[in-house]
């Protein structure tokens, strides 16, 4: 039988929506039992919520002073240290579990599968490569240890209804203290987030500058999206690195896709892949974004995002 | 001699437009332009310019770029001897290797060499991984700094700004430890001509994976290749209007 470990993604009080898509996917390999563990410094309240997702049958509170930032160094080896029980064990596919996990699986000496977006058996798994122009379908023997990453676009997230028991795991690990954590600086914003959004709004080069790319913000706001950027808007500097979307920004699955200016290389397009809806918006009518795009509107951005404004609302 | 490390991979340029193989077996490589794995240009290139900062301790600094791959990869090695690096290795596979096996052998690299610091691109844009830094970090026992977008040093310390989901991450490690590049750590230099006769006469070794006393084994099968799944081509709409009443009528919008 398969036991999955998951790794969960949390800011040490809210756990985070991709430990949840972790639980669809786990929870799609036949027969599966399911146990979160939390790494924290004081764990209970991600514990708590980790322990209402449907299908998890266990949740582990992994606690250490050292725990209080998610630092691969320090985590991997207490993951390792608890992992022999677990067939699987999978982190989600954003910077925390693209940091971590590969850490944790040369500890196991175990190969990893990157964003896996489809778990066929315990041992089968899909996944994109070359900027998602190909999926391939992977097999490892049975009886490998599976180390893996869950491109949360794939999945939806695990609803609530679920009481699993929470235990303390006694872990014994010599942890590091090569690696500190010094500060995180993260743009304080009231709008959704960007990974979990149902309507996204994202900018490209076209928009001119820092200045004209907040026309996105109130845009945004009337509509209750989160904003997001190319490559291009961001190395320009019109917009903080987070917002980045594509192959080496974030991933996204909103309802709602909204490219306004944005010219649609094809490593953006990998970002927003499985959006149900995507608008695209620009005054080039060649630009390849209107080849994935449901609706889309030649024109002046300068002029539709206002027009939109005032035609649209949440 | 204080040296820095550098990764690459020889993978199908950025601007190759990928086709799978009909038969599934794979994506097409023949005869498509190969070039060192942009992540990893921006990896020496931080190598270049940490030599450069470094003034009369320069002198004394050596960038060591290494690779596994065919025979062929000594063409990416040129390059790289070409930006700046001043001697190469490859270590010859004919076939691919996986992430942890590549780990390994950096390691052994690693031990020979004794770098302060390792520096490889975060992922490779064939298979996207992003998992070969982060293993070697592990196995060397040693600080990972991923997704690096500043990295500054300060004497057996860096300092490297990180780009995560939240933002801007800042942490602080001892050296030796591995780097992993992202977009913005710098944008690589072009190559110039006198440097690519330079670079002719650089060191370029090549070494057997057997001889490092790494077994590579396939732990990971592929078994099948697809194209993506396309999406249906969409309407073209007049105006914003147009659009709106569009959004409202599927009920994405008020």
């Amino acid at each position: 039988m398969s036991k999955v470990l998951i790794v969960a993604e949390h800011d040490g009080a809210h756990l985070n929506a991709s430990t949840a898509k972790c639980v669809t996917c786990a929870h799609a390999i036949p027969g599966a039992e399911i146990t979160i563990a939390v790494c924290a410094s004081d764990a209970s309240a991600v514990a708590a919520q980790a322990a209402k997702l449907q299908h998890v049958s266990k949740v582990l509170k992994v606690e250490n002073a050292a725990n209080a930032h998610a630092l691969a160094a320090v985590i991997a080896p207490q993951i390792a240290a608890i992992a022999a029980p677990y067939s699987h064990v999978f982190g989600p596919s954003t910077t925390f579990g693209k940091d971590l996990m590969p850490r944790i699986a040369a500890l196991l000496d175990t190969a990893q599968i990157s964003d896996v977006m489809a778990a066929e058996s315990a041992t089968r798994f899909r996944r994109p490569i070359y900027a998602g122009n190909s999926i391939v379908t992977v097999e490892v023997e049975a009886g490998t240890q599976v180390v893996a990453t869950v491109r949360t676009a794939s999945f939806e997230a695990a609803v609530e209804g679920g009481t699993a028991a929470v235990e303390a795991a006694s872990v014994s690990a010599t942890l590091p203290t090569h690696t500190r954590f010094v500060s995180v600086s993260a743009a304080k914003s009231d709008r959704p987030d960007l990974q979990t959004a149902k309507r996204v709004i994202s900018g490209g080069r076209a928009l001119g500058s820092a200045e004209n790319f907040k026309l996105l913000y109130s845009l945004a706001d009337k509509l209750g999206a989160a904003v997001g950027a190319s490559r291009a808007a961001v190395d320009a500097g019109y917009a903080a690195n987070d917002l980045q979307v594509g192959q080496t920004g974030k991933i996204i699955a909103p309802e709602l896709y909204i490219a306004i200016g944005i010219s649609g290389a094809i490593q953006h397009l990998t970002g927003i892949k499985d959006a149900k809806t995507i608008v695209a918006i620009n005054k080039d009518a060649e630009a390849p974004i209107f080849e994935v795009a449901d609706y889309g509107l030649v024109g002046d951005l300068f002029t539709i995002i206002p027009e939109l404004e005032k035609l649209l609302s949440k | 001699m204080k040296r820095i490390l550098v990764g690459i991979k020889r993978v199908v340029d950025y601007n190759v437009r990928i086709r799978v193989k009909p038969d599934g077996s794979g994506v097409v490589t023949d005869g498509v332009k190969m070039s060192i794995n942009p992540f990893d240009e921006i990896a020496l290139e931080e190598a270049i310019r940490i030599k450069e900062k470094g003034g009369a301790e320069a002198k004394e600094m050596e960038i060591v770029v290494v690779t596994i791959g065919p025979p062929d990869t000594q063409q990416q090695l040129r390059t790289a001897l070409a930006m700046g690096a001043d001697r190469a290795l490859l270590v010859e596979s004919a076939t691919p290797i996986e992430a942890l096996d590549a780990a390994k052998v950096f390691l052994k690299i690693i031990e020979k060499e004794q770098p302060f610091l390792v520096i490889l691109g975060k992922q490779a844009i064939d298979d996207d991984n992003n998992q070969t830094g982060q293993m070697l970090a592990a196995l060397w026992n040693r600080p990972q700094a991923t997704f690096a977008s500043k990295v500054e040093l300060n004497g057996d310390k860096a300092s490297v700004t990180r780009e995560v989901d939240a933002g801007l991450e800042t942490l602080e490690v001892d050296l030796p430890a591995v780097v992993t590049t992202d977009l913005r750590l710098n944008e690589p230099r072009y190559v110039k001509l006198p440097d690519i006769m330079k670079a002719k006469k650089k060191p370029l070794e090549t070494l057997a994976l057997t001889a490092l006393g790494v077994a590579p084994r396939q732990r990971v099968k592929a078994v099948k290749f697809e194209p993506p799944p396309q999406r249906q081509k969409g309407v073209m709409v007049k105006s914003a209007q147009e659009l709106a009443e569009a959004l409202k009528k599927k009920g994405l919008v008020a």
